[in-house]
């Protein structure tokens, strides 16, 4: 994923001369996880380079360059260290466009490493997708694939909204090739799977984990549908409802805390859609609601297999 | 650095004054100020405006803010600041349009060069650094004007601000109107540094104190500073010594952590009297130009009045219609919504 995430910021670079890329260590380094790697030597230092290390002033200098007509695209090194630009991200670049009833647009995109699973220390494994998804002003996205890693940044980059851009630190080192499909626009979830029984709904790292439950279930006789959202802001009800009506049953997979979650919207949002088809109430299968634990607990945490198919056997089937 | 003396006398001969026409611009600027501060006041007083900070006693450094810009440059104000937009050509009543409670911002920041005003402190001092970097690389000469309070130098955007604007050697000027107190916190407890312009050591930013209530002082640095920053020799820190004579805002009440013995020891010092004084003195300032200074700022707060006598009612519609450039699936269905709540209310 990270050459996709990379190959997507270089061809948006060449396509268009107003994407600058900034941030700490993304110049001669190439970031810490290589992402922006070969971007200063193909576009010079005046287009991708490393800022003072203070996040608030990069994603600061950010709103002011895309009020002057510039497209940046900044780095959070990891999805913790972003919390000391909070106060841009949700006064500022989430409210500037409504604040000046549109005469200002913020096309600019944070890009955070996001999420567990790496045996990451302390601060390097936060699922922070709930504060952008409940800040209006703010579109959140993060890919599962890499070839939705570069369409969907590439995406981003066009948007002329701000874009909070999830990248599952996860699956950075997933390697597949590229579809060279069209980029799908921000906004649509896509059925991984197709399934009779229950309806898996998952984004960003718990999209394959969703996917292996799958596997695991379908040789267990359970035929399980998976969505990836892709989009969690803006929400695409219409392939989730639809997804979960042809099944009757749902369980909502993310490895943030569940109390207050994006998993917990999407709970409510199916019951509220699809209370008629349900055969059982929708389970969240998420993260439990403590601080990233460190890495030897880790596993205990994060869903897992197991614990999503055992959701699903909660679903109150007919026959158990 | 001062030039002219509480009694308008010129203290100082180098730099030299800014040329009587200036200066006579710079005043009648001061007077719009004051009266627009005046008009404000009483806007608040009838319910017309939600909230006014006041800046009477600090109109110089908002007058000079502005005068000193050229077109293309740009502004950043804070919620205090509404003298310099208005003294940036933006009209009274568009910047009264936050206060007002119809909307967050008024007037148009691209086409008027003048950011939203910051309601939250510093904030919008990385904007600003980010729209003089955004300048350079497009390889304009803009330079970005950024107001801030004492207050204001507490907060890590400051800091962040003027180490970015150091580093990258942005066409920015930080001017801090020093008034002493935030809401009701003295200097002394924001800052224990000898001076605020003082911090500029510690990021290689070449600072300058100025009296901030002598107009002529001010035009003259920060025309300086512009100038530094506009031949790319990077950021300026001013710190402009001045006094909030009135309440924070009509919410607060200043009885309760000052003086009224110190407010009147700056009374005297008032930014407007000074360079009345001074062109009185000098001949410039005459009775006649005077009286048409006083009725074409009558006429300015005749305008706003009118403007802000006006119910207003600001269409609900526009709740959903610029939060993104196109409304969420999500947005669609609330506005609906919203429109038929309100299409029942009228039946």
């Amino acid at each position: 994923m990270i050459q996709a995430l990379n190959r997507a910021l270089h061809d948006a670079m060449a396509a268009d001369d107003s994407v600058v890329v900034f941030g700490e260590d993304v110049g001669p380094l190439g970031g810490v996880f290589r992402v922006t790697d070969g971007l200063t030597a193909a576009f010079g230092e005046q287009r991708c380079f490393d800022t003072p290390l203070a996040e608030s002033g990069i994603v600061g200098m950010a709103v002011g360059m895309a009020m002057n007509g510039m497209r940046p695209v900044v780095e959070m090194q990891f999805d913790a260290f972003a919390y000391p630009a909070f106060e841009q991200i949700v006064s500022h670049v989430a409210k500037l466009g409504n604040r000046t009833r549109g005469r200002v647009r913020l096309p600019m995109v944070i890009r955070v490493p996001y999420g567990g699973g790496i045996g990451g220390v302390e601060h390097h494994c936060d699922s922070s997708e709930a504060y952008y998804a409940h800040t209006p002003g703010l579109l959140v996205v993060t890919p599962a694939t890499n070839t939705d890693a570069y369409g969907l940044l590439r995406a981003a980059i066009e948007h002329p909204d701000p874009v909070v851009f999830l990248e599952p630190k996860r699956q950075y080192f997933t390697r597949e090739e590229l579809d060279a499909g069209p980029v799908p626009p921000i906004g649509r979830s896509v059925v991984r799977r197709e399934g009779r029984d229950a309806t898996l709904i998952a984004y960003g790292p718990s999209v394959p984990v969703a996917l292996a439950a799958a596997e695991h279930g379908a040789a267990e006789g359970r035929d399980l549908a998976v969505v990836d959202l892709r989009s969690i802001v803006p929400f695409d009800d219409e392939t989730v409802t639809a997804a979960v009506r042809r099944t009757g049953r749902a369980v909502v997979v993310a490895e943030a805390p569940g109390f207050a979650s994006v998993a917990s919207e999407i709970a409510a949002r199916v019951s509220e859609r699809c209370f008629h088809y349900l055969e059982a109430p929708v389970r969240r299968v998420t993260g439990f609601d403590v601080p990233y634990p460190p890495p030897k607990l880790e596993q205990h945490h994060l869903p897992g297999v197991d614990r999503i198919l055992d959701a699903v056997d909660d679903l109150q089937w007919e026959e158990a | 650095m001062r030039l002219i003396d509480e009694t308008g006398a010129v203290v100082a001969d180098d730099p030299p004054l800014p040329a009587p026409e200036v200066l006579l611009e710079g005043y009648r600027g001061l007077v719009f100020a004051r009266r627009l501060n005046d008009q404000a006041g009483a806007l608040v007083r009838q319910g017309r405006l939600a909230v006014y900070p006041s800046s009477h006693g600090q109109e110089a450094c908002q007058v000079a803010a502005a005068a000193v810009l050229a077109e293309t440059d740009w502004l950043f104000p804070t919620y205090r600041d509404v003298a310099a937009i208005a003294a940036r050509g933006v009209d009274p009543l568009d910047v009264l349009v936050m206060l007002g409670g119809d909307w967050h911002c008024g007037y148009d920041p691209v086409a008027t060069r003048v950011a939203p005003q910051a309601t939250p402190l510093a904030t919008q001092l990385p904007h600003a650094v980010g729209v003089g970097h955004a300048a350079r690389l497009k390889g304009e000469d803009t330079v970005v004007m950024a107001l801030c309070g004492d207050g204001a130098t507490s907060e890590g955007d400051f800091h962040e601000a003027l180490n970015f604007a150091a580093v990258f050697a942005s066409p920015v000027v930080f001017l801090v109107q020093n008034n002493k107190y935030a809401i009701s916190v003295p200097l002394a407890r924001q800052s224990a540094a000898e001076s605020l312009a003082a911090k500029g050591v510690g990021y290689g930013v070449p600072a300058v104190r100025v009296d901030g209530n002598d107009l002529a002082a001010l035009i003259v640095v920060l025309t300086e500073a512009v100038a530094r920053a506009r031949r790319g020799e990077g950021p300026t820190l001013v710190e402009a010594d001045t006094y909030r004579i009135q309440a924070h805002t009509n919410a607060d009440d200043p009885s309760r952590y000052r003086t009224e013995a110190e407010v009147d020891e700056w009374r005297p010092r008032d930014p407007l009297l000074r360079m009345r004084a001074h062109l009185v003195a000098t001949g410039v300032l005459t009775p006649e130009r005077e009286a048409e200074l006083a009725a074409a700022a009558e006429e300015m707060a005749a305008h706003v009045r009118a403007g802000m006598g006006r119910e207003s009612a600001p269409d609900p519609a526009e709740l959903f219609a610029h939060v993104y450039s196109t409304p969420t699936p999500q947005l669609r269905e609330q506005a609906a919504l919203l429109a038929a709540e309100l299409n029942e209310v009228q039946a």
